[in-house]
């Protein structure tokens, strides 16, 4: 098992250094001189020169590779165009928010996910099914910008319950919770499909096997049968759960981009329409690599509960 | 089935079977509710979408600042106008051509590129196999909407750019899944066979692997339509795709979407035509693949 970690760990390297190349070729893919990308557009001509140095612009691109490697590597992102602070700093605050909010939402859409999902399979056919699997379809169609969109019609403009947008100026738990709630459940619902889905046809799989026949044949009772489903199914659900907590971090721009929450999505969507490269660089790096790190750690986590997987 | 001309005359008893299958998933579509519901919504999506040019009482651009969000069922503006006094329906119809194009070219890029790659790198094997497959896993070093939008934000908005961007988010996946399905039929012996007794390596790979090999990668491809989709509108949504004044859902709803404290089911209404249509690609492409009998 142990060689099984070992080459896993070696492997996540070269994804790394790959997706670090994509978003070194981020200044590169972006129109015009990379100068200009890099550069607001009344800069003087010392400062034009200043961040050829700094960028090392006049170098050949492998080595221009290399330096910037070893700079980010150090956490120095580069500074914002637009703010002049260090883009590392943005990333940090960003990150924090983001994580928050992709820890809730995940957590409300594994708890929900799960819950349907063995339900339904223990019910097959029956309206708990039915009503599942309409969920699930739902869940993996809705565009979750247009449902934050419809959230902030039903419950900020005509009922007025909770905040349309932003995150509490004042750190009170309780208006904490009210600024979350609405982004929460519209993130919740891709990964609350996704998860219903795969939970649903994992039970089914195990419930299909033979042994629990042979459970109930001896009859246990279902409070019983259910645990060893879950047994049987947890390193799938196990998976998935990991994968959509990795893409609910990537995947909040959108709806953070809706609800004006502070986190990296947000940063994203102003430096988009800022047009400041490297903090768009930054964000994308820094995400990605938490992407690659959490795959890497559910991946290892999924060897540990099933330890069949490391033999292959 | 452009494949059962291509094949030579001791090779019919093969041809017969995919013909039949073929036959079999059509009737199976035919009798699936669901997929039938899906399958004529589209239909009447893409209709409308194809001839919106006729369909539409309105120029989609023409807008009358006395009538800015007039609401829904409002006289001669059934479903309103937006927040230039626009005709909300003749947006609609046009905004679908934009959206189902942004949407449905990234996956037909996909499935083709991706195929080819899959199948290459899976029959070859070896190099060519580590290569390719080692450089799709770069891309998978990022979830799809923060690799759509790191493309975009740097390559700047329009629609080729979103083009480009969406491309490249979903040609790995077809190449993974074309790959391993490549892999699997390669090391079936009827291949092997067909080798032993001297079919060159075009033959085999279209007439033996293309053939058992598409169903798979048409099934995940169609499952990436409505991502697609949601993503293609995303992106306008975020500024980053089609670029005003033009129509497209998307960017619809990111133009309305200061106008809820004013008229809260107008700028509902491009986000409802996003989520019916991603819904009815989803259900088509879930009929699609029981249909086919393939797992994904």
């Amino acid at each position: 098992m142990w060689g099984y970690v070992g080459r896993r760990l070696v492997l996540a390297i070269p994804t790394l250094l790959g997706a670090s190349v994509i978003v070194f070729a981020m200044v590169h893919l972006a129109p015009g001189d990379p100068i200009a990308a890099v550069l607001p557009v009344d800069a003087s001509k010392e400062q034009v020169e200043l961040v050829k140095q700094v960028y090392g612009f006049d170098k050949p691109l492998p080595v221009q590779y290399l330096k910037w490697l070893a700079r980010v590597s150090t956490g120095d992102l580069g500074k914002s165009i637009a703010t002049r602070r260090a883009v590392i700093l943005d990333v940090r605050d960003a990150l924090t928010n983001s994580l928050v909010l992709a820890l809730s939402s995940s957590l409300l859409a594994f708890a929900l996910g799960i819950a349907l999902g063995l339900l339904a399979a223990f019910w097959q056919g029956r309206w708990v099914d039915k009503a599942a699997s309409a969920m699930a379809v739902i869940g993996v169609s809705v565009p979750h910008y247009w449902a934050g969109i419809i959230l902030i019609i039903v419950f900020s403009v005509w009922l007025n319950w909770l905040p349309a947008m932003g995150a509490a100026n004042d750190p009170g738990l309780r208006e904490y919770l009210r600024h979350i709630a609405l982004p929460t459940v519209a993130l919740a619902l891709i990964p609350l499909g996704v998860i219903t889905r795969v939970v649903r046809s994992a039970a089914l799989d195990v419930l299909n096997q033979e042994f629990v026949l042979a459970l109930r044949a001896k009859g246990l009772v279902s409070r019983r049968v259910f645990t060893h489903v879950v047994k049987n199914a947890a390193p799938q659900i196990l998976t998935v759960v990991g994968l959509q907590f990795g893409f609910q971090l990537g995947g909040s721009v959108l709806v953070e981009a809706v609800f004006s929450w502070p986190g990296t999505g947000y940063l994203l969507n102003l430096a988009i329409f800022q047009r400041d490269i490297p903090v768009l660089q930054g964000v994308i790096l820094v995400l990605s690599t938490f992407f690659v790190l959490l795959n890497l750690a559910v991946d290892l986590l999924q060897t540990l509960v099933d330890p069949r997987i490391a033999r292959h | 089935m452009a494949v059962t001309t291509a094949l030579p005359r001791d090779l019919d008893a093969v041809v017969g079977a995919p013909m039949s299958y073929w036959r079999t998933v059509g009737w199976r579509l035919a009798r699936d509710p669901a997929t039938l519901v899906a399958g004529a919504l589209l239909a009447l999506i893409a209709l409308s979408a194809l001839l919106a040019p006729w369909l539409a009482p309105y120029d989609p651009n023409a807008g009358s600042i006395r009538l800015r969000l007039a609401p829904v069922g409002a006289p001669a503006h059934v479903l309103g106008t937006d927040e230039q006094g626009r005709d909300m329906l003749s947006r609609l119809l046009w905004g679908g051509r934009m959206t189902l194009v942004a949407g449905l070219t990234p996956v037909l890029v996909a499935f083709v590129v991706g195929t080819a790659l899959g199948v290459l790198a899976g029959y070859v094997g070896g190099l060519t196999n580590t290569l390719v497959m080692r450089t799709m896993d770069i891309f998978y070093a990022f979830p799809a909407v923060l690799l759509a939008i790191a493309i975009s934000g740097a390559l700047g908005p329009g629609l080729p750019n979103t083009l480009i961007s969406l491309s490249i988010v979903f040609v790995p996946r077809v190449v993974r899944v074309a790959e391993s399905a490549t892999v699997q039929v390669k090391s079936l012996e009827y291949v092997a066979a067909a080798r032993a007794s001297g079919a060159g390596l075009g033959a085999i790979v279209r007439h033996h692997l293309l053939a058992n090999v598409l169903g798979p990668i048409l099934v995940f491809s169609s499952t990436q339509v409505s991502l697609s989709i949601i993503l293609a509108a995303g992106l306008s949504f975020l500024g980053l795709g089609v670029t005003p004044p033009a129509a497209e859902w998307g960017l619809m709803l990111n133009t309305l979407r200061q106008s809820i404290y004013v008229n809260a089911l107008v700028p509902a209404l491009p986000g409802l035509a996003i989520f019916i249509t991603s819904m009815a690609f989803n259900l088509l492409s879930d009929g699609l693949r029981d249909a086919m009998e393939i797992r994904a």
